[in-house]
């Protein structure tokens, strides 16, 4: 077999891997058939792996080996973190895919500087300075998230004008090298720029926008990895990242929709920077108060009970109480619901794998627009660890940060109860409207202890 | 502009609408899924890792080729692993008791 005939063979290795890629997303449609979906993936990725190793261009293979086994050796406890942390594993992962591109981006421009054309330099350049930026942007994401970092948005004046000219910089060195390719040394100092721009952009970002953020750099890791297809002319990487960079960009796009914000309020706009409203009325509203015992007996008296988990259900771990409290309701015949709004949690999706994990089966888990005519039918909305997503304010308060936001209509249930540590405001600082209301109850401690102590009063008087 | 370029950028486009049209339909329950799904087919940017470490041109070059290997490795097994275990988690129905 000639060289050439082997590399055909391989393409065709590469052609099947990119069909079972696409047959992989298209069976995630729906969560019966999404299995097999994981399954062609696993098969493609095998097919396209297997068929670079027979690359005539090898020379050795030891060290491919020995970063095979470390790779599959991180992988596999990566991949076996509790629900909870699945947010900062997925901003891990496209801090690493994000690095394995820009790596492989600067390897290429030292193996070909001698003989590289401007448009290819103007290639690699762009796609390292992507690949950079999101490798440093997804750790800082991934550090806040896991809180190593402090989740508020770190601010200071004039950041923006400091963040655009760092990426400006990077944009100038790399026109600089592509005018004079000459120039080498200018190389390390676009990286180093662009991995700076990478911190500087994430770090005003706070916790509450999580959910578009590590959708964005889901979305550019993916983009940086289709530039790489361009550079190496490799279609499969091209088509690779391009699937993943346009799911991330739909993600995004649903998420800013699901905060009523552009894209350039999120990177630029720092949640919480300016809060006009929330800081004037200090005064103390009535609000009341319930113990789990009163709450228990409203629960069981109810028909149809609507739960609107949030980030501090995950927080406080509570979401094997909530589904102990959503067996005990059913046994007793009511109808328990979960109202899930699009960027509740820390990345799209959250609150379904927490539930999941915790058994509820997936059919009770409702979008926010198909469930939002049911609340005028609802007995009880309880409110576990949510805020903003709940708050009136966004309806109607045009001078509310969230204003425009599409919210769950809790407020039109019968009875509101509120599970929540103090009246003290989430971290992004805006009064919530809906807890001074006269149908609100608010049951004041830590999730997961407040649900089971409502679970012992509900098997105490029913059991 | 290379001819390469331009074949390229056709294939880009063309998987890019594809990738819209698949990412609308799922559902949202799996967007969790879905991001860890489509990180591990990211991934194979492996293959390019792979090529590069095994010419062996510099050292340069093998040791940020490994690396890469490695890293994106990593995401590939760790992805496709997390995905499935969160899948087999969505069951329909009333769980037994």
């Amino acid at each position: 077999m000639t060289a050439i005939e082997l590399q055909q063979y391989l393409d065709f290795g590469y052609i099947a891997a990119v069909v079972l890629f696409i047959l992989s997303l298209k069976w995630l449609s729906s969560p019966a058939r999404a299995r097999w979906g994981v399954l062609a993936g696993e098969i493609g990725a095998a097919i396209a792996v297997t068929a670079t190793l027979f690359n005539p261009e090898l020379v050795q293979y030891k060290w491919i080996v020995i970063s095979l086994i470390i790779g599959a050796g991180v992988g596999i406890p990566l991949g076996m973190v509790k629900m909870t942390a699945v947010p900062q594993r997925t901003a891990l992962s496209h801090a690493f895919g994000a690095a394995s591109a820009a790596m492989i981006g600067i390897a290429e421009y030292y193996v070909g500087t001698s003989h590289l054309t401007r448009f290819e330099m103007g290639e690699i350049g762009l796609e390292v300075i992507i690949g950079s930026l999101t490798f440093t942007g997804s750790l800082i994401a991934a550090g806040k998230l896991q809180e190593i970092l402090p989740q508020r948005p770190i601010v200071y004046r004039g950041q923006n004008l400091v963040s655009l000219s760092i990426l400006g910089a990077a944009l100038a060195l790399a026109i600089a090298l592509v005018i004079h390719p000459g120039h080498t040394a200018l190389f390390p100092f676009m990286v180093a720029v662009a991995l700076i721009f990478g911190v500087m952009l994430v770090t005003p970002i706070g916790g509450a926008d999580m959910p578009t953020v590590i959708s964005l750099l889901n979305s550019y890791a993916g983009f940086s990895a289709a530039l790489l297809g361009f550079v190496l002319n490799s279609k499969v990487l091209v088509v690779a990242g391009a699937l993943d960079g346009s799911s991330g960009f739909v993600l995004s796009v649903i998420m800013c929709k699901a905060m009523n914000r552009s894209f350039t309020n999120v990177l630029f706009g720092a949640f919480g920077q300016v809060q006009p409203s929330a800081a004037k009325h200090e005064e103390a509203r009535p609000v009341r108060s319930a113990t789990a015992e009163e709450a228990a007996s409203i629960l069981t008296a109810a028909n149809k009970v609507v739960v609107v988990p949030g980030y501090g259900m995950a927080v406080a771990q509570a979401q094997h109480k909530v589904r102990e409290l959503y067996d005990a309701l059913t046994k007793l015949g009511i109808d328990v619901r979960f109202a899930i709004h699009p960027v509740a949690g820390r990345m799209p999706g959250h609150m379904n794998v927490l539930l999941a994990e915790a058994d509820v089966p997936y059919d009770h888990l409702i979008e926010m627009d198909e469930i939002n005519g049911d609340f005028a039918q609802t007995d009880v909305a309880l409110i576990i660890g949510a805020n903003d997503v709940t708050n009136p304010a966004a309806r109607t308060d045009t001078g509310s940060p969230i204003y425009g936001m599409p919210i769950l209509d809790v407020d039109k249930a019968r009875t509101v109860m509120v599970i929540k540590r103090s009246m003290s405001p989430g971290f992004a600082g805006i009064d919530n409207p809906l807890y001074y209301l006269d149908k609100t109850l608010m049951l004041f401690g830590d999730a997961k202890s407040f649900v089971s102590n409502i679970l012992r009063e509900v098997a105490g008087g029913h059991g | 502009m290379p001819a390469d370029f331009i074949s390229n950028l056709y294939v880009f486009i063309l998987a890019g609408f594809v990738g819209f049209e698949l990412i609308k339909r799922v559902s949202p329950l799996l967007h969790t899924p879905l991001m860890s799904l489509t990180n591990a087919l990211d991934a194979i940017v492996v293959v390019a890792a792979i090529i590069i470490t095994g010419r062996h041109e510099t050292h340069l070059t093998l040791v940020l080729g490994a690396v890469a290997v490695a890293a994106s490795f990593c995401n590939m097994v760790g992805g496709f692993f997390i995905t499935d275990r969160m899948l087999r988690m969505f069951k329909t129905g009333r769980p037994k008791k």
